[in-house]
């Protein structure tokens, strides 16, 4: 079943009489429940095709389906996790949540039922303990947390993840990693996470998009991860699947398209 | 490599431990937070004191020479000092202490400043949303802050010809400009990401306003607001000029007219005063509202 539909897409942003042309015919098309990981060098145009998806930015040429409608503007049915968390510094952690479970559920739960659900969205995370707390009074890694609680909150169609543990440290990244998988295993949702990070593509994703390098950049290949889950890194590690899965996603990126820093 | 080096690299033997001395009981020394205030007390208000008794001095030598035009200081307090020491008394409707007449002021200021909070923050929310009305506005605002509260008397007269409604735009129009332009570059600051979230969640504009605008550019509004108050503070005289009646600054106008130097020389320092604790007022509303914003 075709759930996510991207076909011909490009992007050309025009700024005064500066054109860059970041995104050139892209065809992707993901099911129902597929974690698919979107990785390449920076600067590629990873963020712009996501927006485009979340619908922040205005496609140039071709379309985009989610559930048989075009996507042309943002909305709550594809939440987005930011790279920089961007929770509301003003707002607690739950009326950080509150803020969209109100605005999605405002009319469709009772005001106990949404409590109900942004205590149940924070348990996920593991970040009830936090509620109250403001975001300056978390850790990185928690705030990352409390962004993906308030992105499930809104139950979207597709969770849209931005490079959302990029700016963590080694341990933190691989907790929210398994706290990502756990959520995937347990809810079934339909995600694209965005990264630059080889081995959490290859643990996180069922099929994993490398985009060529820029500027035009597009799909250069579209590998498919083999590899049962529930998966454990420990064990994968060592795995001959999980190995080659790696060896090809590095070949792409450090033999075939080689960043080239000049090119920028 | 020589040879003490490599012994003393070597010397593993244990250190004896530092002998153990048992520390005196500590009485609780329960006064210690109030001296440590009261110092911080002294500090705050020692030096400004002193600079005070200083300038006080130079004044009153300064001014005490023959067909001096100013009064000395200790004129000042035999001439005027029961209006220091008497702010509320009431001798007659017009004859008050300058503690009533600079509450009759602050009303007024109340009104002029109020209306200018409210259009001011509104005009730069909507400015401040759109690059191409910021550049076409800013310059303008820039300009017509600079004019001062005197100049637009006239205007302001031609405008109403009712001296009342006058004052209160003379107050108004003086203050609205750094509001408008603090709050404009405030929402102008807002980062890309807050804006991303609202669109996510699909706010209306009137949601936008409340729920991200306002808080997110709360330092920038306040910090407009508190230049405001101060300027609405600083047109009071040329609003009262108009009016008339028993504000503090028509009290200075009348008393200039009828030459009692050492009032004006008493409602100056009631004025300025009062100028600072608005100042602070609005600072520290500011500072509470807008915890929590700067991250
Ligand atoms: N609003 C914009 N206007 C002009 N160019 C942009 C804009 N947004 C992104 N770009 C350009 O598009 C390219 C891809 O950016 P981005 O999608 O952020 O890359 P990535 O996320 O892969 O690091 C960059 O060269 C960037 O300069
Ligand atoms: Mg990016």
């Amino acid at each position: 079943m075709k759930y996510l539909q991207i076909e011909h897409l490009s992007k050309t942003f025009v700024n005064g009489a500066k054109t860059a042309h970041v995104l050139s015919d892209i065809n992707l098309t993901i099911e129902k429940g597929e974690f698919v990981s979107i990785i390449g060098h920076s600067g590629c145009g990873k963020s712009t095709l996501l927006n485009l998806i979340a619908g922040l930015t205005d496609v140039t040429t071709g379309g985009i389906l989610l559930d048989g409608r075009e996507v042309n503007a943002p909305g709550p049915d594809r939440a987005v996790v930011f790279q920089n968390h961007s929770l509301l510094p003003w707002l607690s952690v739950y009326d950080n949540i509150k803020l969209a479970v109100t605005k999605v559920f405002g009319s469709s739960k009772t005001k106990a039922q949404r409590h109900d659900w942004i205590m149940q969205n924070l348990d996920l995370v593991q970040m009830s303990h936090a509620a109250d707390k403001r975001p300056a009074e978390i850790s990185g890694g928690m705030r990352q947390r409390v962004g993906i609680a308030r992105a499930l909150a809104m139950e979207p169609k597709v969770l849209l993840l931005d490079e959302p543990f990029g700016a963590l440290d080694a341990l933190t990244r691989a907790h929210l990693q398994d706290a990502v998988m756990d959520i995937h295993s347990r809810l079934g949702n339909t995600m694209i996470m965005i990264t630059h990070d080889v081995d959490e593509a290859v643990l996180l994703a069922d099929r994993i998009v490398m985009m060529t390098n820029g500027p035009a950049a597009t799909i250069g290949e579209v590998l498919t991860v083999p590899l049962a889950r529930p998966r454990d890194r420990i064990a994968l590690a060592s795995r001959p699947d999980y190995v080659k899965a790696r060896e090809a996603v590095l070949r792409f990126l450090y033999e075939r398209h080689r960043f080239v820093e000049a090119a920028e | 490599m020589n040879v003490t080096t490599l012994k003393r690299k070597l010397d593993l033997t244990p250190k004896p431990a530092a002998p153990v001395v048992a520390l005196p009981p500590r009485t609780p020394d329960r006064l210690a937070p109030w001296r440590k205030r009261g110092r911080a007390l002294v500090d705050a208000v020692l030096p400004p004191l002193v600079v005070l008794v200083v300038l006080l001095t130079i004044w009153q030598v300064g001014a005490s020479g023959e067909g001096s035009g100013l009064p000395t200081p200790v004129q000042v307090w035999i001439d005027s000092g029961f209006l220091f020491m008497e702010p509320f008394y009431v001798y007659g409707t017009q004859d008050i202490g300058l503690g009533w007449r600079v509450l009759t002021s602050l009303e007024r200021v109340f009104y002029g400043f109020g209306l200018a909070a409210v259009v001011g923050v509104l005009t730069g929310a909507v400015i401040g949303q759109s690059a191409l009305m910021m550049r076409g506005f800013d310059p303008i605002f820039q300009i017509l802050r600079t004019v001062p509260p005197l100049a637009w008397l006239p205007i302001s007269l031609a405008a109403f010809m009712d001296s009342g409604p006058s004052a209160i735009f003379v107050i108004f129009i003086t203050a609205i400009w750094p509001v408008i332009i603090n709050t404009a570059a405030g929402v102008r600051a807002i980062p890309q990401d807050y804006r991303n979230v609202a669109a996510v969640l699909r706010l209306n504009q009137v949601e936008f306003f409340w729920k991200i605008m306002v808080p997110a550019a709360a330092p920038y509004i306040f910090s407009g607001l508190r230049i405001g108050v101060g300027l609405s503070w600083l047109a009071i005289v040329a609003a009262e000029m108009l009016t008339g009646g028993v504000g503090i600054g028509f009290f200075i106008w009348d008393a200039w007219n009828s030459s009692r130097l050492s009032d004006i020389i008493v409602a100056l320092a009631y004025i300025g005063g009062t100028g600072f604790i608005l100042d602070r007022l609005v600072g520290w509303i500011g500072r509470v509202v807008s915890r929590g914003t700067a991250v």
